[in-house]
């Protein structure tokens, strides 16, 4: 098992990973409307053409509508339930735990029927951006509880007990010393529950309402070959956005261990 | 002295699990105190009830003759240094120990320079800018002491403090506590599981066991006069022989060593029959050739040896005794260290035994 | 209690309508009406038409495939990664590996198309290097493309539970095998792929169960013989308004899954306390 063909290995898998993405900005930029090799030529008219479409342009207000709710509602989940799953023990927390963080090997398609079915005919509901929050906060939030479980474990628990014997309430200690220690961490969950939320298709496809989210909408786009070019130019900056997004949200998670002087040990999850 | 601290039938159950069981102690205001115990038995969770991060299930704390149930841990005249320190690592140590001035009516410069006296008590003079997650293990626990001694509490808490710093570092840092709480004249409560420790530093010293409360003395009477075999275990070492008391207890008739005559000091509070007997092994000596024992002999042969350079710890196996005898000799220049199987002289004194309960 | 905003949340909106979905799987619908009365026709259908039974064969074998294919693939990079990258630069990669799975779900399938296509970067890159004359045709539409996009898509789920495994490993343990007397690669098969034992089944199971739920990829990569039982539910629920059936074929499937991934874990268990 020596280090030199694992390392080739490794760097051929990331570029298999790769791969795909790396085709996009060819596409978005190529003068011509049938997604396929030889490039034709250098043009940014797709662009253009993405700016003029109302449709679209509503699809991405809905969208990050739907991810800033998504983002704060399982951002504040994770919050309670990292908070308790670094206090106290209890008979059953484990399971309790464990369930609420079922929906991460649920296969979506279960979660969407199942809201459907729920939504329009036991409720009786209109589907709408708020049907698909609601589903979007509870694939969410397990990984807003695993992202700010690891910034509750990361302190040590006798600080807050310090800032209490030190003269602050219970509150204020939480909000002197544990806010500004797992802030980080909240910053980065949001970040990663508006990327989750404004990526996803399968639930979003089933409980969308009249005004479709944004992969909704390009999932109708990708029927016409006219407009595939167009969609080439959105997948070039939703690329770049999400990277931007999660650039900031590793900086964000790499200060706060750096602040609870920690050693980085590891990415997300 | 008036008791500062009173603790009246305290309880505290986890669940199934009774951490504190009846617990009645008075603690003197300006002692250095420690609770002294294995771990588990209940010493931590007595002190964080003290400090009210716990709460008791049923007796009563009082603290300065207020009764504290139901006050909350800002609003006790308590501080406390934790066993992890919790220094606060997204400050800088001068804001660590000036954590607790929030709502002092003082200005921001009398508050700065009561944080830099604070420091310097501590020998951090001038680390106030440094941030707290660089600092040592010895430098955040002077940060953590500075910062509770602020405060000026009437009553400072230790929840073992030196247990993760090195021997040199901890035996230091002993000397400097003792050294602090003379300074400042407040009580301090220690909590150790380190006898050792217990005994350097103290005035009194609280010995439990699950959830009790064996015995409450000063050092020398722990150790001179523990009140069960337990307490008499866990503090130094102790040989163990069988033995029984004469029924005016003024006699003592030992395994293996035969009869001897006690004062009733000695006897105080056993009662006549059988009886367990500690032997200090510093109270016993190996005989070399041309020495005599002032007061008993007896015989035996050497089944052990340690040598710990300033000390050698020999076993004897006297015939009569279930257990060998373990002897603690200095070693004086000339006198040899003799190896296993070596017949020996062994000198007691009955002057030195410790009668306890069976 | 802390827990109980996020407990009563996953209550209200997993926990009941998955009972919701099990109800209806035991009613019908006709065109919009429902009838509730209990009957079991829906399950009776599954089974006999062919059709329910061929999409969730297929769909299990392409999942497990899928499943082998990306754990095989996976575990030799996180081996890497938490072996021979050093400590600080560890992030880094993780970091590189996440990045692609956290960009358009859909335009990634579709590029897969674009790279496997008639016209795509495979096939003209083949021929016009001479290798091939006519553009390959088994590459897309069909269950092949589905399986090579699936994997694609869940490699990092993959990799981080085997990494953060391997990263548990007390390296002395490693030394202790190699003090031992075993070689690097014994000490690999007897020390460090039982202890990442756990790593590999968290992996095995993200992966096979979330994949049987995926209808996008089979809807674009697969053509008329690459689709899976996720497409029928969808279909049953939005375009045949069928939800009771579709229901049935949900729980059907949810019920096999369920069972296979415990079958799995049970093995598992088994085969490792019979070493230890």
């Amino acid at each position: 098992m020596k280090g030199a063909p694992l390392r080739v290995y490794a760097i051929l898998y990331l570029l298999f990973l790769y791969a795909p993405i790396a085709l996009l900005p060819l596409f978005a930029f190529n003068d011509a409307t049938i997604i396929a090799f030889p490039l034709k030529g250098f043009t940014t008219h797709w662009f253009t053409d993405l700016a003029a479409n109302t449709a679209l342009r509503q699809a991405v207000g809905n969208s990050l509508f739907i991810a800033a709710m998504t983002a704060v509602f399982a951002t504040l989940l994770g919050l309670c339930a990292a908070r308790a799953g670094a206090m106290a023990r209890f008979p059953g927390k484990g399971g309790i735990i464990g369930f609420v963080m079922l929906p991460l090997v649920l296969p979506e398609i279960i979660v969407a029927v199942s809201l459907l079915i729920v939504m329009r005919q036991v409720l009786g509901l209109n589907l709408s951006n708020w049907t698909v929050i609601a589903a979007h906060v509870l694939i969410c939030a397990p990984f807003s509880i695993a992202i700010l479980n690891g910034a509750f474990q990361n302190l040590d628990p006798s600080i807050e007990e310090a800032a209490m014997d030190l003269g602050e309430s219970r509150f204020s200690a939480f909000r002197l010393v544990t806010l500004p220690l797992v802030w980080p961490g909240i910053v980065s969950s949001l970040l990663i529950a508006f990327t989750i939320s404004l990526d996803e298709f399968i639930i979003a496809f089933f409980l969308t309402g009249a005004n479709p989210t944004m992969p909704v909408y390009i999932w109708g786009l990708l029927r016409f070959p006219a407009q595939l070019p167009v969609v080439m130019a959105l997948g070039t900056i939703l690329v770049a956005l999400s990277v931007v997004l999660l650039v900031i949200a590793e900086l964000f998670r790499r200060r706060g261990l750096a602040r609870a002087g920690i050693k980085d040990t590891g990415g997300f999850l | 002295m008036t008791a500062l601290i009173e603790l009246e039938g305290v309880n505290k159950h986890y669940g199934d699990y009774h951490a504190l069981r009846d617990i009645d102690l008075d603690i003197r205001a300006g002692e250095f105190f420690s609770l002294l115990g294995p771990s588990g038995c209940g010493k931590t969770t007595l002190l964080r009830a003290i400090a009210g991060l716990e709460d008791v299930t049923s007796g009563a704390l009082r603290i300065d003759g207020r009764d504290m149930k139901g006050v909350a841990p800002n609003h006790r005249p308590t501080n406390m240094v934790f066993q992890s320190y919790a220094v606060f690592p997204h400050l800088t140590v001068a804001e660590n120990v000036g954590f607790g001035l929030r709502r002092d009516p003082r200005s921001r410069t009398e508050k700065a320079r009561a944080v830099e006296t604070a420091l310097e008590m501590v020998g951090l003079g001038g680390y106030g800018k440094r941030r707290a997650h660089a600092l040592s293990g010895g430098q955040r626990q002077r940060v953590a002491l500075a910062r509770a001694l602020i405060l000026e509490p009437k009553v400072l808490l230790l929840d073992e403090p030196l247990s993760a710093l090195d021997r040199l570092m901890r035996e230091q840092m002993q000397l400097e506590l003792i050294r602090l709480q003379r300074q400042v004249g407040i009580t301090f409560i220690l909590v150790t599981h380190d006898q050792e420790e217990a005994l350097v530093m103290s005035d009194r010293i609280a010995v439990m066991f699950e959830g009790e409360i064996g015995q409450v003395a000063d050092p020398e009477t722990l150790y001179r006069k523990p009140a069960t075999r337990r307490v008499a275990q866990f503090i130094g070492k102790m040989n163990f022989l069988d033995g029984r008391l004469s029924a005016d207890g003024r006699a003592v008739e030992i395994a293996g060593l035969g009869r001897a005559g006690i004062t009733e000091e000695i006897s105080r509070g056993v009662s006549s029959g059988p009886v367990a007997i500690g032997i200090r092994p510093e109270t016993l000596a190996i005989l070399f050739e041309g020495e005599s024992a002032p007061r008993r002999e007896a015989e035996g042969v050497i089944s052990e040896v340690v040598y710990y350079g300033d000390m050698t710890y020999y076993d004897v196996r006297v015939d009569g005794i279930e257990k060998p005898l373990t002897v603690s000799m200095k070693n004086l220049i000339g006198r040899p260290v003799l190896d296993v199987g070596a017949p020996a002289r062994l000198g007691w004194d009955e002057r030195a035994l410790v009668l306890l309960p069976r | 209690m802390l827990l109980a905003p996020p407990f009563l949340y996953a209550l209200a909106l997993l926990a009941l309508p998955i009972l919701a979905v099990v109800l209806f799987s035991f009613w019908t619908q006709d065109f919009m009406t429902i009838d509730t009365g209990f009957t079991l026709a829906n399950y009776r259908e599954f089974f006999d038409k062919p059709i329910y039974t061929v999409l969730l064969g297929r769909s299990l074998m392409v999942s497990g495939i899928v499943t082998l294919v990306t754990v095989i693939l996976a575990y030799p990079v996180a081996y890497f990664l938490s072996f021979h990258v050093a400590p600080a630069r560890k992030s880094l990669w993780l970091f590189l590996i996440t990045i692609p799975f956290w960009t358009s779900y859909l335009i990634r399938v579709f590029l897969w198309k674009v790279i496997l296509g008639y016209n795509g970067v495979i096939n003209s890159g083949l021929v016009g290097a001479g290798i091939i004359d006519e553009p390959l045709s088994f590459i897309l539409y069909n269950v092949n493309a589905v399986i090579i996009t699936l994997a694609h898509a869940f490699a990092p789920f993959a990799i981080l539970p085997i990494f953060v495994a391997l990263e548990k490993i007390d390296r002395s343990l490693i030394e202790a095998s190699r003090d031992l007397g075993e070689t690097r690669i014994s000490t690999f098969f007897r020390v460090t792929l039982p202890l990442s034992m756990p790593g590999l089944v968290a992996a095995v199971l993200i992966v096979f169960i979330p994949t049987i739920g995926d209808y996008v990829t089979p809807e674009l990569m697969g053509g008329a013989g690459g689709k899976l039982i996720a497409n029928m539910i969808q279909t049953q629920f939005l375009q045949l308004n069928n939800a009771p059936m579709g229901a049935a074929i949900a729980i059907v499937a949810m019920t096999c899954v369920t069972a296979i991934a415990l079958v799995f874990v049970g093995l598992n268990r088994r085969w490792l306390r019979g070493r230890g």
